[in-house]
């Protein structure tokens, strides 16, 4: 009965809050829901049992959508509300209609499906995150390996990119240093 | 679901609630009292025998005084913000383990709300989440100070989250578990068995990450003390801005009982002993949050950023890869 509850509970909240993510203008509204959402998400994980995966979904998207806020509080005035160009409303409701046919295929066809087997079955004896890291560690090392360097050459992307002059710090420097840094940086702009 | 663990349940939760809501309350009388004996003065005297009722007029001014919302700010959300804090901080001490388990009539009591296998990393999620309460607050204010407070606030948290994953995964490479109970019986054997020995970097480096999570000086520059304002808190007042506290004080409390259970061996074996050192452990850490505030000055914010990720993160990697080459060979 707890299940069922915390289900239906935690399944309205999810939607209602993505509703209001994707509908509200006003920046904070939409990122406030988007963080409540996604940590919302997390119940359930705890319900199926995998607790691992829920505590990950919590730390991971707490992080996430934080970067998020700081870009909205970079570009917008976050306590005003925005003007948005909205195209043809027929074209939105057709995308979203698709979409969420695309997204309950993709979910249902293999609890249709017959052919669907449990190729890494659960060890008996083992808690739930322990048997993560078998499953990570052996039958998927190679795409888990793959992920990390990915993330590692965008990380280093990300340096590379936005790390110009970080040697330097404005705020250490005499007037007169600044001064012939800018100068330097006018005539290569020239 | 039987029904005896629901009412269990329900009145451990109540129990946390109202000790953890009266110690935070007592936890700005003692920050007072410390602060003050340190810098050679008396703190508060004048309610109650040396100013201890002092507690239950704050408590009462702060119930009782107006709950302003000021005209520009984005009300639901600059309403909400304070609850977050508040409500998280309690939401992570669900997973603490406060105390041995004891018996009352013939009832054996786990002061434990909820013995997750994953209680560590629980813990650390939900008191993370207690940030954006900071951050929402900052931001919902239409006050120029507050949006600086939210943005130190967002830098604080994408610098110390790192150091406290990284340093505490030593900790669990050794013991194999992410409970705080497990965590405690593999140190049951006595002081030897402390996990602070043989993790002394990661000790340390915890230490310092629970400073910058709490949002306690030295790392207290989310308060924007300097601007004399109160950073996210400015546009606040009467209980609204007292949640701030509570969660603050809460979250202090109950780092301390984290770091005395996973390296200081927390409870031992369950004895009355061990549960009455874990409250010295606990108020030993709690009153070194107040030393510190009192002894040193607050660091800029490139500064906490380039001690999170040029210092403590790479000390951090290479005590992970000092213990996983100890423990292979």
């Amino acid at each position: 009965m707890f299940e069922a509850i915390a289900f239906y509970l935690f399944s309205i909240l999810t939607a209602v809050m993505f509703y209001i993510t994707v509908t509200t203008k006003q920046a904070l509204f939409a990122l406030t829901a988007l963080a409540a959402g996604m940590i919302f998400i997390s119940a359930f994980f705890f319900i199926l049992g995998a607790d691992f995966l829920g505590v990950v979904q919590i730390i991971v998207y707490t992080g996430a959508v934080m970067a998020l806020y700081a870009f909205g509080m970079m570009f917008f005035d976050t306590t005003r509300e925005l003007k948005e160009r909205s195209g043809s409303p027929l074209i939105t409701a057709g995308l979203s209609i698709l979409s969420a046919v695309f997204v309950v295929l993709i979910f249902v066809a293999p609890i249709v499906s017959t052919k669907i087997q449990v190729t890494a079955p659960l060890i008996a004896g083992t808690t739930n995150s322990q048997s993560i890291g078998m499953v990570l560690f052996t039958k998927y090392l190679v795409p888990f390996e793959l992920a990390a360097v990915m993330l590692l050459v965008a990380m280093i992307a990300g340096i590379v990119l936005a790390g110009k002059k970080m040697d330097r710090s404005l705020t250490l420097m005499a007037e007169e240093e600044i001064m012939i840094a800018e100068e330097a940086n006018r005539k290569v702009l020239l | 679901m039987d029904m005896a663990y629901l009412i269990e349940t329900v009145v451990k939760i109540v129990v946390i609630m109202l000790i953890f809501s009266a110690l935070a309350g007592l936890g700005t009388y003692f920050e007072r009292k410390v602060l003050a004996f340190m810098q050679r003065r008396l703190g508060p005297m004048s309610v109650g025998p040396y100013g201890l009722l002092q507690v239950a007029a704050d408590g009462i001014k702060l119930f009782t005084k107006e709950d302003i919302i000021p005209q520009n700010v984005v009300a639901p959300i600059f309403k909400f913000a304070p609850v977050i804090t508040a409500a998280t901080a309690f939401m992570a001490a669900a997973a603490i383990p406060f105390w041995p388990q004891f018996t009352v009539f013939g009832y054996t009591v786990h002061p434990i709300v909820a013995d997750t296998e994953i209680g560590l990393l629980y813990v650390l999620a939900v008191m993370a989440i207690g940030l954006y309460g900071l951050l929402l607050g900052g931001m919902a204010s239409a006050n120029k100070f507050s949006l600086i407070s939210a943005a130190r606030t967002g830098a604080i948290f994408i610098s110390y989250e790192v150091v406290t994953g990284l340093s505490l995964l030593a900790p669990i490479m050794i013991v194999g578990s992410l409970s705080l109970v497990d965590f405690n019986n593999y140190q049951a054997g006595g002081v030897s068995h402390w996990l602070v020995w043989t993790q002394p970097v990661a000790f340390i480096l915890f230490w310092i990450a629970a400073f910058a999570e709490t949002g306690r000086t030295p790392f207290h520059l989310i308060a924007n003390d300097h601007e004399i304002i109160d950073g996210f808190g400015t546009e606040y007042s009467g209980m609204r801005w007292g949640l701030f506290f509570i969660g603050e004080y809460a979250n202090m409390f109950f780092i301390s009982f984290v770091i005395a259970l996973v390296f200081l061996g927390g409870f031992g074996d369950g004895g009355l002993g061990g549960a009455l050192a874990l409250i010295a452990k606990v108020s030993f850490f709690f009153f070194f949050f107040l030393w510190t505030r009192a002894a040193w000055p607050d660091v800029r914010p490139d500064q906490l950023m380039w001690l999170c990720w040029k210092v403590l993160m790479p000390l951090a990697v290479v005590n992970v890869v000092v213990t996983g080459l100890v423990m292979m060979f």
